[in-house]
């Protein structure tokens, strides 16, 4: 197995409070990953320290060979192999559903104008969203946002695409659409991490699953395996919620 | 006082009534967006993250600080005070006789450059922090970020603002009469001031600045409602809804 992204040692504080505690974690080419875990224990800002979206305080992430936390390294030229999908959808407001798939592609990959529309109505209409290209985010449902927010990552050709919490904010109702189109992802060989309290979801789409409490990776593991039998007792205290 | 009376002073007077009106409207409308560019820059230079090396935090200090100053300063003080200041300092220290209409325009652009500092601020300030963290998750820097994601949202947001600061520039380029440029107000105090008639002629430019603000104000409006857009969306074409997502297989 290839690995794509290399945690070792993370940590991450705010103030005094430690919220990761020398996380080792290694995401592999082709894998689906979920994190599971109650709330606080430090899913997002795990998530969010591997794209820099919060700076470690301490550890190596390590990237095609290179750990990019070093000062030389550029951060936006890592960024662009990665995807994030967030909880709250972050559609650019002042863009419409093309807009929003295709600002990336020219801006940061130098795409010209006719290969970036092309290869966002691709993903698109993957997504089931061909229909509402000239629609502004304030016009869509939170599904249809999501599904937007996804091709918009996709459209960008990561290197692996992270999910924090993709059908939270979602109503009961449109949590459905979000998640067929995750599992046709899983599907397709592309490297997925994706944090969710979805359990079913999870079970069904992860080649490996992974616990996280109170800061620490408790116990990872094929779903099966960690889904049915545990052994770390936290994790049995956790799943027995379910 | 008699409607005649009026009619009269403006059949007499109306190019002058025009004139001064046209130079109000230039000064307020120059100044307004002068005075929102100057606002953009200092408003975005003031949400720039601390730089990490030293030397351009040093240049960041600095202009911040000069920045602050600038705004406190003419926040804090009259403009018609700012106008004598400027006006006569400028010809008392450089020697420089400057031109009243440069002047009245350079006093007005400052002034509201300092108010709208502040408003660009506060509508970048305003933005959902998820906006820059999208942006920054697809790779884009802090400039690419600003231009094509956070400012057209700001300008949207802060277009009611600058409405009504330019409002507010049509009637208090009045106060520019003391370096006597030729605006509405100056020009109406000339024309009273050779007929005696002050009431009927100062009822006249009232009317005048109130047709401008109303009039501006509506033009704003209707701006801003086209940038909205339509409430409701009309989908593209009419294929049927794919409920199934395909993807292609990854090589
Ligand atoms: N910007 C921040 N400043 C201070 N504390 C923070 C910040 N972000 C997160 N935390 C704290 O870090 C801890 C972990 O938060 P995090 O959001 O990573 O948890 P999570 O596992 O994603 O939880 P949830 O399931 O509720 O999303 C929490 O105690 C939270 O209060
Ligand atoms: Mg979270």
């Amino acid at each position: 197995m290839q690995p794509v992204i290399e945690i070792q040692h993370l940590k991450k504080s705010f103030g005094s409070h430690e919220v990761l505690k020398d996380i080792d974690f290694t995401v592999n080419k082709g894998e689906v990953v979920s994190i599971i875990g109650s709330s606080g224990s430090g899913k997002s800002t795990l998530l969010r320290c591997i794209n820099l979206l919060e700076k470690p305080t301490g550890g190596q992430i390590i990237y095609q060979g290179e750990n990019i936390l070093d000062d030389t390294h550029d951060m936006n030229a890592y960024r662009k192999n990665l995807g994030m999908v967030f909880q709250q959808f972050n559609l650019f407001n002042n863009h419409n559903a093309l807009g929003n798939c295709v600002i990336g592609q020219r801006k940061v990959l130098k795409r010209s104008k006719k290969e970036a529309e092309d290869v966002a109505m691709n993903y698109l209409r993957d997504v089931g969203m061909e229909q509402y290209i000239h629609a502004k985010p304030k016009h869509l449902s939170g599904g249809q946002k999501q599904r937007v927010a996804i091709a918009r990552a996709l459209a960008m050709e990561p290197d692996v695409l992270l999910f924090d919490e993709p059908t939270s904010a979602l109503d009961p109702e449109m949590v459905g659409e979000v998640l067929n189109v995750m599992k046709s992802l899983a599907h397709t060989g592309l490297t997925m991490l994706i944090v969710t309290h979805e359990m079913e979801f999870a079970r069904e789409v992860s080649d490996r699953i992974v616990f996280m409490d109170q800061g620490v990776i408790v116990e990872q593991g094929p779903a099966q395996q960690l889904f049915d039998n545990p052994t770390e007792e936290r994790t049995k205290a956790f799943l027995r919620r379910f | 006082m008699s409607f005649e009376s009026v009619i009269k002073i403006v059949t007499e007077n109306w190019p002058m009534f025009l004139r001064g009106a046209g130079v109000t409207l230039l000064i307020s409308m120059v100044g307004t967006i002068i005075g929102a560019l100057i606002g953009l820059l200092i408003g975005v230079f003031r949400t720039i993250p601390r730089p990490d090396r030293l030397f351009k935090r040093i240049i960041h200090r600095v202009l911040g600080g000069l920045f602050s100053a600038y705004i406190e300063i003419f926040r804090g003080t009259p403009m018609i005070v700012q106008a004598m200041v400027i006006y006569y300092g400028s010809a008392m220290a450089f020697g420089i006789d400057m031109d009243r209409l440069y002047a009245a325009i350079f006093i007005v652009s400052i002034n509201t450059g300092a108010y709208m500092s502040e408003i660009v601020r506060g509508g970048i300030v305003s933005i959902d922090k998820g906006q820059f963290e999208a942006a920054q998750a697809i790779g884009m820097n802090h400039i690419q970020t600003m231009r094509h994601v956070v400012l057209p949202q700001v300008m949207r947001n802060i277009l009611p603002a600058t409405s009504n600061e330019f409002v507010i520039n049509i009637k208090d380029t009045s106060v520019l009469n003391v370096i006597s440029v030729t605006e509405l107000y100056f020009q109406t105090k000339t024309i009273a001031g050779n007929n005696f008639k002050y009431f009927e002629s100062f009822l006249i430019a009232c009317i005048i600045y109130f047709v401008m603000t109303f009039t501006v104000t509506r033009i704003l409006r209707f701006i801003e409602r086209k940038m909205d857009g339509p409430d409701n969306y009309m989908m593209a074409g009419n294929q049927m809804q794919v409920t199934t997502p395909q993807f292609k297989e990854q090589s």
